[in-house]
């Protein structure tokens, strides 16, 4: 507290009763119109309680008669982009995805609108960057079970991957080749060392033989001759460096005994057609589309 | 708070400064006028860039991004060179203060230049010094109010023409010029002026002094630029004590040349008495030396009783003999050489400014994709920024990376290595490209490889590179 309050005699004017090893400090009062503005400065917000939310009241708050808040204001923007998404979206409705890649700007609308519809319903299974984790398949990579070009992608979005409660989905089933007793367990490991190496994995040339002669009795119909892999019936490439349930001797083993498969919902119901093309788009843009 | 420790608010004291004559007034006009006519001429200068870009000389044009100055043209990512100017424009404030002291403040600072064009129309409606303070203990009359009503409506008319000049500096003046005309001028225009025209009617209207003494951080600053060899504005209390009034008929004998006459505290735009010494609001003007020049011419005493002087020299004064004042001294060095040294670095970045640019990021998510064949792919978000003022076309190769294709993403792949890609980015604009770069299994050596992508213009000899790491697994 200050306690030597006196006048300076060489200014005349009043010290603020600080003293510092003997140096005191002038009393400088501030300009009047400082004052002013600190007052202006309460009325101003006297105003704005009245305009705007202000108080905290229990269960609530004072809400102000302008009647604004922030929340509203960002229901208000995102209706001003769907609206405004609505009218440009309008050039992707009629247009093929082979038409929409060919012109830069409608490209560009269709892989945002891809972009932000896969990371809402997609990037769960698929990945934020459409890569894909075990059992879900990579996006990136040139490996479709169902086929990469625009209309495949379309299809496999609008029907979904064995999604039951679509007529259309796209379905089929691997035999359990061993929980079934169709194979005996020397088969199956015969096939696996053929199978691998279609892969570039050469094992004993005896196994290989009779992996082949397995190989061509049960699993050519869908895999075809080498692997290669068949779009028609979701049936994958084994010929590949890319798996999607992994790619050891062992994984092959377990996929012949007990097959996984992998399920996708149907989107039509869920989602409207330009996005659903907008999504195929995307995704074929991605750098493995056909 | 106890009844002797004085008022915690103090009222203003109006300042109003009587008009004179003399060498530092007509400077101060000189400069003002030179100021004004660069401020609202400067938008009008055309200069032709070709049918791409804007015709203003000066021209800070926000929709497009774009900073125009004569030759130069700044993109956004170049504001390291407004940096650059503001850097330099401070070092030569600092420059300009140690040798002389705040003549910033007192010519050319705009605050001062505007204050002094309101109290000449002031001066000009109201009358000098004496008629203004008897205006305003008047009572409340007509003519009163008349005079007020049209000071004021003066002051605002120049604060429109204040703002109105300011927005030409944002958009083409001839075509905004139109617009205003028309009234179709948008409404950040309007906005504008309105801002500058309230500023400048408040700054320079109601505030003037206050804005040099609380609100500009500058006045408290200037202590550290000054030394002791510094010019300022200083009374020469050798030669005025001991003051006092003097009459014709006396002697000059035993007394000082000050005869108290406080002509210099009257022309004061600060309202001090520059007797007391050196002080935080004395904005180095010099009207207090032409007013005392004026009274010494009469009274017929030697002009610069008070005088741009050091303090070296006012000590000096009191006792011993002058030394002349040191322009080069340490500090004016110091600042010499860092304005040279910014100003050099500027220069020649502005000359060796490339017209072409390339940014590569990689994509990270995911950061590499296997391909069927075992071959590896990454993609990359490539940038051309196009300073040129046509369209350009490049071809797009990659270096450290033997065996790699490149391709657009979206078009097929040229399937060959050694092919450059071609890429075309329109005048003074930026081309976005998705790039694949895909690697076959047998030629990827390490998990991650340092790789540098290259442009080069086809029929040019533009040349841009960018680093960028390709990673496997």
């Amino acid at each position: 507290m200050p306690t030597k309050i006196e006048k300076d005699e060489i200014s005349g004017q009043h010290t603020t009763g600080h003293e510092w090893d003997g140096i005191r400090e002038l009393n400088t009062p501030m300009p009047r119109w400082w004052l002013y503005i600190f007052y202006a400065c309460i009325a101003f917000s006297v105003v704005w309680w009245v305009l705007y939310p202000a108080w905290p009241l229990p269960g609530g708050f004072t809400s102000g008669v302008l009647g604004y808040s922030t929340r509203g204001e960002h229901i208000a923007s995102l209706a001003a982009q769907q609206t405004a998404r609505a009218s440009q979206a309008v050039g992707l409705g009629d247009a093929s995805p082979e038409e929409i890649e060919s012109d830069p700007a409608r490209l560009e609308l269709a892989v945002a609108i891809g972009k932000s519809a896969f990371a809402l319903n997609c990037a769960q299974c698929h990945g934020s960057g459409a890569q894909g984790f075990a059992g879900f398949p990579n996006l990136n990579d040139d490996v479709w079970l169902w086929g990469g070009t625009h209309q495949a992608i379309i299809t496999t979005l609008q029907h979904g991957v064995r999604w039951t409660a679509d007529p259309d989905t796209r379905i089929s089933q691997m035999p359990a080749f061993g929980a079934d007793a169709v194979l005996t367990p020397a088969q199956i490991s015969d096939v696996a060392d053929y199978v691998m190496s279609l892969r570039g994995t050469v094992g004993d040339a005896d196994a290989m033989a009779r992996g082949m002669a397995v190989f061509t009795e049960n699993c050519v119909a869908c895999h075809l001759e080498g692997g290669i892999g068949n779009t028609e019936v979701g049936a994958p490439r084994l010929a590949s460096a890319v798996h999607l349930y992994g790619g050891e001797r062992t994984d092959v083993i377990a996929q012949v005994t007990r097959p996984r498969h992998g399920v996708m919902p149907a989107w039509s119901s869920r989602l409207d057609p330009i996005t659903i093309k907008s999504l195929a788009v995307y995704v074929h843009s991605l750098g493995g589309g056909q | 708070m106890q009844d002797d420790s004085g008022p915690l608010f103090s009222g203003r004291v109006r300042v109003h400064p009587k008009a004179v004559q003399g060498t530092f007034r007509r400077a101060k006009w000189l400069v003002l006028a030179g100021l004004l006519v660069v401020y609202y001429l400067a938008p009008w200068v055309r200069w032709d860039r070709g049918p791409n870009a804007a015709s203003q000389a000066i021209l800070i044009d926000f929709p497009a991004r774009r900073f125009y100055f004569f030759f130069i043209e700044i993109w956004p990512q170049e504001i390291y060179y407004l940096t650059g100017l503001l850097v330099l424009a401070a070092l030569g404030l600092f420059f300009v203060t140690s040798l002389f002291g705040r003549i910033w403040c007192g010519f050319t600072c705009p605050q001062t230049v505007w204050t002094d064009l309101f109290i000449k129309i002031e001066q000009w409606v109201e009358g000098d010094r004496n008629a203004r303070l008897r205006l305003d203990h008047a009572p409340w009359s007509a003519g009163k109010i008349g005079r007020k009503a049209l000071k004021h409506l003066l002051w605002v008319g120049v604060g429109v023409l204040t703002g109105g000049a300011w927005i030409f500096y944002f958009a083409d003046a001839p075509t905004l010029a139109h617009q205003l005309l028309s009234g179709e001028a948008p409404a950040v225009a309007w906005t504008t002026i309105a801002f500058f025209t309230t500023a400048t009617y408040v700054m320079a209207g109601v505030f003037r002094e206050q804005v040099c003494t609380y609100m500009c951080p500058y006045a408290r600053f200037q202590a550290a630029m000054f030394d002791q060899e510094t010019f300022v504005v200083s009374y020469r209390a050798d030669r005025g004590e001991p003051r006092g009034s003097h009459k014709k008929s006396d002697g000059w004998e035993g007394r000082g040349d000050c005869v108290d006459c406080t002509q210099c505290v009257a022309v004061c735009p600060t309202g001090i008495d520059i007797r007391d010494g050196q002080q935080l609001e004395c904005i180095s003007c010099g009207l207090c030396i032409d007013a005392c020049d004026e009274v010494m011419d009469k009274v017929g005493r030697p002009r610069r009783l008070i005088a741009f002087d050091t303090l070296a020299n006012a000590s000096a004064r009191a006792g011993g003999p002058l030394k002349p004042t040191r322009i080069v001294r340490p500090r004016t060095i110091l600042y010499a050489t860092l304005m040279a040294l910014v100003g050099g670095v500027m220069l020649a970045s502005l000359m060796l400014r490339s017209t072409l640019e390339l940014n590569v990021i990689g994509e990270r998510n995911p950061l590499f994709v296997l391909l069927s064949d075992g071959a590896v792919r990454n993609a990359f978000s490539l940038k051309i920024l196009n300073k040129s003022g046509s369209d350009g076309r490049y071809g797009l190769t990659i270096e450290g990376l033997p065996g790699a294709v490149l391709s657009v993403a979206g078009a097929a792949p040229s399937g060959m290595t050694d092919t450059p890609v071609e890429l075309t980015a329109p005048a003074d604009l930026v081309a976005t490209y998705r790039i694949l770069v895909t690697v076959p299994k047998a030629a990827l050596g390490a998990a991650s490889v340092d790789t540098r992508f290259i442009v080069t213009s086809i029929g040019g000899e533009e040349r841009a590179e960018h680093h960028a790491i390709f990673r496997g697994p």
